[in-house]
């Protein structure tokens, strides 16, 4: 706009400096007045044109400079706006992350499941009932207790025998701001020993847990303690930690030494190969006191008192193009569990207890293949090695008998989304008396919060 | 056991580790976009380390043995925010023992925070997919984003290291001038392309169409994180024959068959936009990851494409 100024201004003084000049003259100024005068109205009646398409120009910039392309430096079009202040005051701004898993399944086996136990198994194993049921269904809260606790709860409802029971699976702390890269966690938790310890059902890859963690902890060793954590400053992963429990669930039982009956010690360590490949392995140890563990049935009662030790070795490779775990992907999995009972055994029909101190070992390995988002397929083998303790035991649940337990699982499972899974399952299982040939469909859904998963 | 063997063994390897020298601010970045950008504002002072890679899906990722020891060293982490690294962020943040990195701690960036997110749901229901209920996470397809987060790793890198804040000032102040003068010559290179309408495989380019002006047709993705399926692909058919748009959009990470089985359909051509940096082998930092963005829009749609 600026070029239009300058020849206004400029009309302006010379409008000026022409009228100054026309005052007090000759014969002549009227003529000359005249002649001005008309000059004078020509150049007003310009200027006024002149000053009305400026104002018009001025009114135009105004109107571009608040709308349009925003200028480039401040990227107010894109920057994020004040967050509002909306305080509702309902009392459940801080309410935990709640999620609830659903899992259940439809079993069809070609044995009954009330005559399956695997001999030499003082815990005996055993299968899930035939037909349709809810099997364990989850509910979990996680929240941030403040800026040194973070909290966890999961409670589960099981189904045995038409009796539905709630259990309070997990119950524990995480310190979140202990220095040196130390965690202590306390409450009721399953133990960091091994893989598959601490992973809870849904997010298993089969229906059931591995023979070995089924046959020599319960599924799963968890119990009321503490348990401290430390990870190295390095690029290689290592983690060390150790653990004390109560005792109170198997293979520890009577909470022993004042309600401190188990300790356990581990390590994993992990890394990457490549940008396609990553891997964990881990070594763990974990010592129950046993007071007066009772497995066996009301008629033939089976009590041990003494130490389980068990070692476990666990190692897991992972494989995916480029590290794309969402269009292909493959698992390996395997562990290594090896346990030591020693102590005494009482037995129906036999006087005093009898010692025992027998070895025995369970294994498992599996494969996992996702060929294209949301289609998995996998298989498992998985076995047992069940020490006879002794001529002392013939007859009891204490003798293994024939061949080693072994099972052999097959299983295609789809997820629509992140948060449905359906799964069928078919299984060979050599373990217990008589080989049983097990059909599962299974669904495992997830609503509210979901947790991410660990590796 | 020996008991006293197994502590020699601990004791030396922590005296080992904690032996390594570390040179400068260490990054944590969940997406390359972050670690280049920190690379940018930090210069010599910081060290990067991106947990995935332009070819990996950010939305599935591993929370590997690797990744935990990288958070375990951070100073600062830097990821996208808004749900994207639900999945596996948490389990790092609680694995890595590392208070300094928390939310809420300066040290923790959640870079779509910090500028006005599009897609945020009405309602928030699975049934329509895997939303991210603070909005769209991909924010790095618009430059104007990626220099509102340079302040805030500006700021943040002063906080963390008041040492060298004047040199993060300096590193802010360079990058944001050459920055703008880039985004002013990507607008003139794209202006062609607006109103252009495009098909996106997943909802990944929001940010880079309302930069240029582009109008999303459809996504082959029938919901948000559902993988295109045939009957959704068969409904687009039909659509994009009455209403064609002028090319299909995806991800280096994502499945190429859906569109280039929807190119074979209609002749609409596709492409794979290099995403981030890293995503196309020309696409080597953050300026040409822009560059080659453009570049393939103009190749593929521009005037004399259409």
């Amino acid at each position: 706009m600026k070029y239009l100024r300058l020849p206004l201004r400029a009309a302006a003084v010379l409008a000026t400096l022409l009228a100054a000049h026309g005052v007090g003259a000759d014969e002549s100024i009227d003529a000359l007045r005249a002649e001005l005068g008309a000059l004078k109205a020509q150049y007003e009646s310009r200027i006024e044109a002149l000053e009305q398409r400026l104002d018009a120009a001025e009114q135009q910039l105004a109107r571009e400079q608040q709308q349009p392309a925003e200028p480039v430096e401040s990227y107010a079009a894109v920057a994020a706006p004040p967050a509002a202040s909306s305080y509702a005051g309902a009392g459940n701004e801080f309410n935990p992350a709640m999620g609830v898993i659903l899992n259940g399944a439809y079993r069809s086996y070609d044995k009954s499941p009330e005559d399956y136990y695997i001999p030499g198994l003082p815990s005996g194993g055993g299968l899930a009932d035939e037909g349709f049921s809810i099997g364990e269904s989850e509910f979990i809260f996680t929240a941030n207790v403040d800026d040194w606790f973070y909290g966890r709860v999961t409670m589960a409802v099981e189904q045995e025998d038409n009796d539905f029971s709630t259990s309070l699976e997990e119950a524990f702390l995480d310190t979140l701001s202990l220095p040196a890269s130390t965690t202590l966690r306390f409450g009721r938790f399953y133990s960091s020993i091994g893989y598959l310890n601490d992973k809870h059902p849904h997010s298993w890859d089969f229906v059931d847990q591995a023979l070995p963690y089924s046959a020599l902890l319960d599924t799963q060793y968890g119990d009321d303690g503490i348990q401290l954590r430390w990870l190295a400053p390095t690029d290689l992963y290592l983690e060390l930690g150790a653990e004390v429990f109560r005792g109170a669930s198997y293979p520890a039982a009577g909470d022993a030494h004042s309600g401190k009956g188990t300790q356990s010690l581990f390590g994993h360590i992990g890394g990457d190969v490549g940008i396609s490949n990553s891997w964990t392995a881990g070594l763990s140890w974990l010592n129950a006191d046993a007071r007066h563990r009772d497995s066996g049935s009301e008629d033939d009662p089976l009590a041990f008192d003494g130490t389980t030790q068990i070692y476990i070795a666990d190692f897991v490779w992972k494989w995916a193009p480029n590290g794309n775990n969402r269009e292909r992907n493959l698992i390996f999995q395997t562990e290594y569990l090896w346990r030591n009972e020693n102590g005494d055994y009482l037995l129906s029909g036999i006087d005093g207890p009898e010692p025992v101190d027998a070895d025995s070992s369970g294994w498992y390995a599996q494969l996992i293949y996702q060929w294209q988002p949301g289609w998995r397929m996998g298989v498992r083998v998985d076995g047992l090695n069940l020490d006879n303790p002794g001529p002392q035991f013939a007859g009891s649940a204490l003798e293994p008998l024939g061949d080693d337990p072994l099972r052999y699982s097959l299983m295609f499972d789809y997820s629509h989304s992140e948060f449905s899974r359906i799964r069928l399952q078919f299984e060979r299982d050599e373990s217990g008396l008589e080989n049983n040939n097990q059909l599962t469909l299974q669904y495992i859904m997830s609503i509210g919060a979901h947790g991410a998963h660990e590796f | 056991m020996n008991y006293q063997a197994v502590l020699k063994i601990c004791c030396t390897l922590v005296l080992l580790a904690t032996a390594r020298a570390q040179a400068g601010v260490q990054v944590f970045a969940c997406e390359p976009e972050w670690a280049a950008l920190a690379g940018e504002i930090g210069g010599a002072n910081v060290e990067t380390i991106s947990a995935t890679n332009a070819l990996q899906d950010p939305h599935y990722i591993q929370a590997r043995p690797s990744l935990i020891a990288g958070i375990r060293k951070a100073d600062l982490l830097i990821c996208s925010g808004s749900g994207l690294e639900d999945g596996w962020l948490p389990v790092l943040l609680r694995k890595g023992n590392n208070p300094k990195i928390q939310p809420g701690q300066p040290g923790h960036l959640a870079a779509s925070q910090y500028v006005k997110r599009l897609d945020v749901p009405a309602v928030l229901d699975r049934a329509q997919g895997d939303l991210h209920a603070q909005g769209n996470p991909h924010i790095q397809t618009d430059p104007r984003n990626i220099a509102l987060v340079a302040r805030v790793v500006a700021q943040r890198l002063q906080q963390i290291d008041p040492g060298n804040a004047e040199a993060y000032r300096g590193n802010l102040a360079a990058f944001e001038e050459k920055w703008s003068a880039a985004i002013n010559r990507w607008q003139q290179q794209a202006a062609p392309l607006r109103g252009k309408r495009v098909v996106l495989h997943h909802r990944s380019w929001v940010y880079l169409d309302n930069w240029l002006g582009l109008e999303e047709e459809a996504t082959l993705e029938a919901k948000p994180g559902v993988p295109p399926s045939a009957a959704h692909l068969n409904e687009l058919l039909t659509q994009l024959k009455a209403s064609p748009a002028a090319l299909i959009i995806r991800a280096p990470y994502q499945d190429p068959q859906p569109s280039e089985w929807l190119t074979k359909q209609t002749g609409i051509p596709n492409a794979a936009l290099p995403f981030t940096v890293g995503g196309t082998p020309d696409a080597t930092d953050l300026y040409s990851l822009f560059d080659v963005t453009i570049r393939i829009l103009l190749e593929k749609m521009g005037p004399a494409g259409e």
